[in-house]
């Protein structure tokens, strides 16, 4: 018995070690997707400036709504385009010939984002936008070099532009705002933190639910193990 | 086997064991038998389904999809209507008794107001859609006393301008009304009422 | 009850089925923790097919819709999210448990004579696994899929002459596409676990024949009563029925476990570049394959030199199909007169030691770049060059090693305290 544990602990403890793969280069963030008042406000920060350019296009808005206790009547006067229906995918209304006119790309699907990146690695990219005057669009980002992406949300943080590339003892680039936007920078963190746990909410919308089943499924294979362990030994005592 | 055997106990313990096994089956059956249930998204295209018929003329009739199953929205003339009020007789069900309809389309034209039809186009035997024949008399093919109506090619049926079905035919009982609403003069809601989405 | 069972057994062999195989079959009394991975391999493979069964009424097969129908099933079909994750824990599970199963023969020599056959039938078993989870990757359309499933297919190419024939056939196309998709699609759901169940029965039925080994790699037969009863046999039912239920809790604890609360394992198990629908123009930066490939893969890309006039790619094509090749022979590699592990020598313990070593290293290697440096002083290629040595060792020396080790005496009758 001693002997299975050590091993079920070699074998549970094994991928920490692998997993850690950690960007030093990103500013982490805090999720919380019990956060529905975050969530509402990453809500709708997606819908009216992403939603424009990007889809979310395996995700419902009804889904959404409920998720997220967004009334029905909230839903369709703030978060749709007029024509959807709630029980409609969150699709853009660019269409894609469009954007890849525009953009030389087509902007990726924003559905899965949070699965394919890292949160850290969102909440840092969308506040390391600054001026690039060689660049298409007129903006770069230091973590995303040449991303195809203009800064849509400088109404928001203001323009900067980029210092340093590596400036600090940390190795992060420093940015000075030369026009503010409408929020200060802390506002501005708050904000794009918000949208950053809206995307990890988009990214699997069943996760807080997964949790909580998981933990019910736990009990249970508790009580289960308690007892078929009972059994084993009640029949196992003859044996000498 | 061996005196140190306590087949009390081991009776017990066996019991408790295969029920818990048997409840933590059933739990683990559930998700999957309820993975088999209408989806998200089936659910959103079965949504209520709005039909303008602002364009549409006396005698005429549209065709609408709800739940894939098709619609039909008819605009009855008054000659036509007149007509539905003989045929009593001739009918398995004229006052819809046995039929699908709405409480508010449970009346002589099985509509919320008598002009305007709404039925969903599948026969009642077995899921065909119905063609429709609103000539009348001989022209029809269906008879000189023909008044115009519904005709099931699979199996025969008739069914009248109100979806009512004539007796003697496979047909047991008449076309379903589905739920329906006038969202202002022009524009039905079918699949939600007052009740209800359905 | 008993009158069905009789009319039952009339026309149907219920009861002989049932006392061969359960009730009167005799295994050793002196089973271990090793013992439990073949029952789990059973459950782990009926968690496969009905999950398996389930998705494939939401999923499909198509270039166009599979990477959307997957995310259906994740949000749009209720519960659809739980059988996927059932599906694809399942798969890396599966492995787990397999090569634990293995290693369990290596342990106690259980695929040593009379059981060689039950050993080429599991490893016929293993390697169909390893086919049918790689198709099975390829059907979520997802970016690592794709490149994933370009580059193994393209291990055929380096045969010579017929290797770009032969891609070309296996892909239905000169790249992987629709069509591709749909055969897996078609391999992945019905003729392998059509073929798996049929090899299993056979694997079990095939060891029922001989008899269970134990930890102590002696034959329990040569000790039977009056009744022709192994002595340290206990029936299978109720014995092991139990103790392999019990079993079965704490392995449902493990994988539910994973199931619920980390699906994707730190990206182990669902990685992040699969999250993005396949790309053409795009492979991901960080390519690899499933960690259970990876020994094999670590292997494949050690060798680096042409040798003999054939190429390095041939070679570490060949490489990595004897890797797993070699398996098969093992019970005939095997010249020690003890089977289990408590009575070899320090050699044979040395070398298992060393192979298991070199196993969970190239494993870890085939992760990583092999131009980078994650272990100490040199690359990954490097390492992974030493350790391919050190896993051919365990099998090309171990005629030898194993004729020299110097064991001890076997007991009698089995250990059981």
């Amino acid at each position: 018995m001693k002997r299975l544990i050590a091993f079920l602990f070699l074998v549970t403890s094994a991928p920490w070690c692998m997993g850690a793969s950690e960007n030093a280069l990103v500013d982490s963030v805090y999720i919380n997707l019990s956060d529905n008042a975050s969530l509402q406000r990453g809500a709708r920060l997606f819908v009216n400036y992403c939603l424009s350019c990007h889809s979310a296009a395996y995700m419902r808005y009804r889904r959404m709504a409920k998720d997220l206790d967004i009334s029905e009547e909230l839903l369709k006067e703030n978060l749709m385009f007029a024509g959807d229906k709630p029980g409609d995918l969150m699709k853009t209304t660019m269409p894609a010939g469009y954007a890849k006119d525009w953009f030389g790309v087509v902007p990726p699907d924003l559905t899965l984002i949070a699965r394919v990146r890292e949160p850290d690695w969102i909440y840092t990219y969308l506040r390391s936008f600054y001026l690039d005057e060689g660049s298409p669009s007129g903006w770069n980002n230091s973590l995303f070099k040449n991303v195809a992406m203009p800064h849509v949300l400088y109404g928001l943080q203001g323009n900067q532009r980029l210092i340093s590339k590596s400036g600090e003892d940390d190795g992060k680039p420093v940015f000075r705002l030369e026009k503010p936007g409408t929020l200060t920078p802390q506002e501005y963190d708050d904000v794009i933190r918000d949208l950053t746990n809206f995307l990890v909410y988009l990214g699997e919308p069943v996760k807080l639910d997964r949790y909580l089943i998981g933990v019910f499924v736990m009990m249970f294979l508790g009580g289960l193990l308690v007892l078929s362990y009972l059994l084993k030994k009640e029949f196992w005592k003859v044996l000498h | 086997m061996d005196d140190r055997i306590d087949n009390k106990r081991r009776r017990l313990l066996t019991n408790v064991a295969v029920a818990a096994w048997a409840l933590g089956g059933t739990i683990a059956a559930f998700p999957f038998i309820r993975s088999m249930t209408p989806s998200a998204r089936a659910r959103a295209a079965g949504a209520p389904v709005a039909i303008d018929i602002s364009r549409l003329e006396p005698g005429q009739m549209i065709k609408e999809e709800w739940r894939g199953k098709p619609v039909w929205v008819i605009r009855r003339t008054d000659a036509m209507l007149q007509k539905l009020a003989g045929l009593g007789e001739a009918l398995a069900d004229p006052d819809s008794e046995r039929s699908e309809q709405p409480a508010y389309a449970k009346n002589a034209h099985r509509s919320r107001e008598p002009e305007v039809l709404v039925l969903i186009g599948v026969c009642t035997h077995l899921g065909c859609s119905p063609t429709t024949n609103f000539a009348i008399g001989p022209a029809s093919g269906l008879g000189d006393d023909w008044p115009g109506g519904f005709f099931c090619p699979c199996h025969g049926s008739k069914f009248d301008l109100a979806g009512r079905v004539y007796r003697n035919l496979p047909a047991p009982t008449n076309l379903v009304v589905p739920p329906y609403k006038f969202l202002n003069e022009t524009v039905i809601l079918v699949g939600e009422d007052d009740g209800g989405t359905a | 009850m008993i009158r069905v069972l009789n009319w039952l057994d009339e026309r149907f062999p219920v009861r002989s089925l049932w006392n061969e195989h359960l009730a009167e079959y005799y295994a050793p009394k002196n089973f271990n923790f090793w013992y439990y991975f073949g029952s789990l391999a059973i459950l782990v493979f009926v968690n496969q097919v009905v999950t398996g069964v389930f998705l494939t009424m939401h999923y499909k097969p198509s270039s166009e819709h599979a990477f959307a129908s997957v995310e259906y099933i994740m949000r749009d079909v209720p519960w659809g999210w739980l059988i996927r994750y059932l599906h694809a824990v399942g798969a890396s599970a599966f492995f787990v448990v397999i090569y634990l199963h293995m290693f369990r023969a290596l342990l106690y020599g259980s695929h040593r004579s009379p059981r060689e056959l039950v050993w080429i039938l599991g490893c016929i078993i293993y390697v169909l696994l390893m086919a049918e989870s790689f198709m099975g990757y390829l059907l979520p359309w997802g970016n690592l899929s794709y490149w994933g499933a370009q580059v193994i297919i393209s291990l055929f190419t380096a045969i010579p002459w017929a290797g770009e024939a032969l891609a070309e056939w296996l892909r239905g196309d000169f790249v992987v596409s629709d069509a591709t998709l749909n055969r897996f699609f078609a391999f992945h759901v019905a003729l392998i676990p059509l073929i798996l169940t049929g090899l299993v029965v056979i694997h079990i039925l095939a060891l029922h024949v001989v008899g269970s080994n134990n930890p102590d790699g002696i034959e329990i037969k040569k000790h039977k009563n009056e009744n022709g009863i192994p002595k340290d046999g206990i029936p299978f039912h109720p014995f092991y029925t139990v103790k392999d239920l019990f079993g079965a809790v704490v392995f449902l604890i493990l994988f539910l476990g994973v199931v619920f609360f980390m699906p994707e394992l730190f990206g182990l198990f669902l990685e992040r570049a699969n999250f993005e629908p396949a790309n053409l123009l795009q492979t991901p930066s960080d390519i690899v394959p499933l960690w259970y490939f990876t020994p094999f893969y670590s292997i494949l890309r050690a060798v680096t030199y042409p040798l003999f006039g054939v190429d390095a790619k041939l070679w570490g094509v060949i490489c990595m199909g004897l890797s797993i090749g070699l398996f098969f022979v093992l019970p005939w590699l095997d010249r020690s007169p003890v089977k289990s592990i408590r009575y070899r020598g320090w050699m044979y313990k040395t070398a298992l030691t060393l192979f298991v070593l070199s196993f969970l290293i190239l494993g870890y290697l085939g992760l990583k770049h092999p131009q980078d440096t994650d272990l100490v002083l040199f690359s990954n290629l490097a390492w992974a060059q030493v350790f391919s040595f050190v896993y051919f060792g365990f099998f090309v020396l171990m005629p030898w090693y194993t004729k020299w080790d110097k064991t001890k005496p076997e007991p009698d009758r089995v250990t059981f305290k």
